[in-house]
């Protein structure tokens, strides 16, 4: 197990003082400046060489991202925070922006420093209310203390401001995000012009994760070698997982990457309800990505990394796991995913803005077994055909837990529609869609 | 995408205008933004006016918003209908937010949703003294304490139909009940005591 002084986020379950003499305690904000003083290129490359990966979903290389953001400065640099945390299951980057808000905080002076930003935005979604009056206290904190703001000690000119969003599962596409944060609709740009060119207001930003953001300092004051010493290659590092659904004891957990699951789930969760042989299926990385089944080619062997989840076809995401044990209705479960799809589409590609209410209503009658069996072939050639032809991610994001789905629990489906068929309903009436 | 529309005209105040408290901060919230970009503001202009307005936005105060950020009806209006927390008709004193996505389905929300069907009515229905009305939301990002409910600012989490009944009759009493764990539990840590970070637990 992680060794309590390895933890970045030693305030995570808030039994410390989150302001900043507490921060100041727990070894935020110690030093800064000499690290600052070793230069932008010595912090990138630092940062590539702890192998962080971003921890938004994505998994893009954090320091290799830094690294795009152009040397000269003839437009502003913006550095954006996406605190847009709503992919459903995860739950980590509010437990730091109100327990350890100042890691943010002085992340964001590291990152802004690394690519030439001297502004940051940390666009928060808009339920989360408390955390942004926390965040906003934090960063307040820090101007009092003139550690940023214009003419602060660390003689770099940096400006936080925190931003809210009204309820949009899509302002957490960084596009959208940038989209949203200018003050219109959160809908996706097409890609290229990159953000690192192309970003907020047309000029180069950089957009990364809460996570990714905070975890800097540490990775920076105790250096590459030691981020990089936690897990395995390619997959350096801590991370925060976010266990929810059938466990004796949902919680947030900072762990090293590559545990095994059922590691995780035993050693912090209190294990499966009614123990591990009762697990159906486990989604590791937010609903976004494809369930893994219960088995010992699956959850059994699953490895809780970029490059484990990807062995059994799924994805690490947010690392949010949403246990499901054998009492699971999973059709309807998977069913209720897809209507947060549905319900969060932005609407601009035809694709996804009709494909999401399709996959939840074939769904939906799947789950009463109120189906045709060629129809589980039709619903897996329109995930297909939404996959990849979409302006950005959702689109597969919503695609893959049925896909999922579908490769893993057809027999279920199958079961569930000769069940239907084997009693005669009346012929129900059509309904048309939305 | 979900379907939203403005209040009907019957509902719709005639007119809207910031408090000058409100003005004076509006102007602070575009100062966060670079000269000309003051569109920025938008979303944090049209939450103040819906917080002005009782909880909900009219037309008027959208286009108020749209005047003194020196964009064109449109634009506001479009934002002020992209974004579900924006209510577009007038919601309870004591307005419930449900989420009822998988994590807190498989935790138990499917209960605390016959609850409130039972207790306040059909969703976005306003009970008659104009103190409940309750809505069913999209993942609030607190699936570890599921299953969760957003009233006001305030997330209560860990629920069970006995502990929101609870919740809902302190509300009723005229209350605020203390908001987080409705059960024996450190935040987000795991019941019975956190497995972790024991070194650096205070006592």
């Amino acid at each position: 197990m992680l060794d309590d002084k390895d933890r970045v986020f030693r305030n995570l379950y808030g039994l410390d003082d989150w302001g900043l003499t507490g921060a100041r305690a727990r070894g935020a904000w110690d030093g800064t400046k000499a690290i600052l003083e070793k230069g932008r290129d010595w912090i990138v490359n630092e940062m590539k060489a702890s192998g962080q990966r971003g921890r938004g979903g994505a998994g893009f290389p954090t320091g290799l991202k830094w690294s795009f953001m152009p040397k000269t400065a003839e437009r502003p640099h913006y550095l954006v925070v996406n605190a847009d945390e709503s992919e459903p299951g995860t739950c980590k980057d509010r437990e730091i922006m109100r327990h350890d808000p100042h890691l943010l905080v002085e992340g964001c002076l590291f990152a802004g420093f690394a690519m030439g930003a001297h502004v940051a935005y940390i666009y928060v979604r808009g339920e989360f209310i408390r955390e942004r009056e926390r965040l906003q206290a934090a960063v307040d904190q820090a101007y009092a203390a003139n550690l940023i703001g214009k003419n602060n000690v660390h003689d770099f000119d940096f400006d936080v401001y925190v931003h809210h969003g009204a309820g949009a599962y899509i302002c957490g596409e960084e596009t959208a995000l940038l989209e949203s944060l200018e003050g219109k609709k959160g809908m996706p740009r097409l890609k290229p012009p990159f953000p690192a060119n192309v970003g907020l207001y047309g000029c180069p930003t950089t957009v990364n994760n809460v996570e990714t953001i905070a975890q800097a300092p540490d990775i920076l004051r105790r250096g590459a070698a030691w981020f990089s010493g936690i897990g395995r290659q390619n997959n350096t590092g801590t991370k925060l997982f976010c266990i929810s659904g059938h466990v004796n004891k949902p919680c947030n957990v900072e762990e090293a990457m590559g545990i095994p699951l059922r590691e995780l789930l035993e050693k912090h969760a209190g294990g499966v309800r009614g123990g591990w042989d009762n697990l159906l299926a486990v989604i590791p990385g937010g609903s976004s990505m494809p369930l893994v089944p219960a088995g010992p080619d699956q959850a059994d062997t699953l490895l809780m990394d970029f490059d484990g989840c990807r062995d059994k076809k799924s994805a690490l995401g947010t690392a949010a796991v949403i246990v499901m044990d054998k009492s699971t209705d999973i059709i309807r479960a998977m069913a209720r995913i897809s209507y947060f799809y549905k319900h969060e589409s932005c609407g601009q590609c035809t694709p996804c803005r009709e494909g999401m209410g399709w996959m939840w209503r074939v769904l939906t009658r799947m789950a009463e077994g109120r189906a045709h069996k060629r129809e589980i072939d039709m619903l897996m050639q329109v995930t297909q055909q939404i996959e990849g032809h979409t302006i950005c991610a959702f689109g597969d994001g919503a695609a893959w837990p049925v896909q999922g789905l579908l490769r893993h629990f057809r027999p279920e489906i199958e079961r569930r529609i000769d069940q239907y068929a084997a009693n005669p309903h009346p012929e129900p009436v059509r309904v048309a869609a939305e | 995408m979900a379907v939203r529309r403005l209040a009907p005209p019957e509902l719709q105040p005639k007119s809207f205008a910031f408090t000058d408290e409100n003005r004076a901060w509006a102007e602070k919230e575009v100062a966060k933004y670079p000269p000309g970009r003051q569109a920025s503001a938008i979303i944090a202009l049209l939450w103040r006016a819906q917080d002005q307005a009782g909880g909900w936005l009219p037309e008027a105060a959208i286009r108020a918003v749209g005047d003194q950020l020196g964009l064109a009806h449109i634009r506001a209006l479009e934002v002020a209908t992209f974004y579900t927390m924006f209510n577009l008709a007038p919601v309870g004193r004591t307005y419930v937010q449900l989420c009822g996505t998988t994590p807190c389905v498989l935790r138990g929300a499917e209960d605390l949703k016959a609850l409130c069907r039972r207790r306040i009515g059909d969703e976005q229905h306003i009970t008659s003294d104009g103190q409940f009305s309750w809505i069913e939301v999209e993942c609030l990002g607190a699936c570890v304490n599921a299953p969760v409910v957003q009233i006001g600012a305030d997330y209560y989490e860990d629920l069970t139909a006995e502990s929101f009944e609870k919740v809902l009759d302190a509300f009723a009493a005229g209350g605020t009940p203390k908001p987080g764990p409705q059960i024996d539990r450190q935040l987000s840590a795991p019941v019975g005591g956190q497995t972790t970070l024991k070194s650096f637990e205070r006592t």
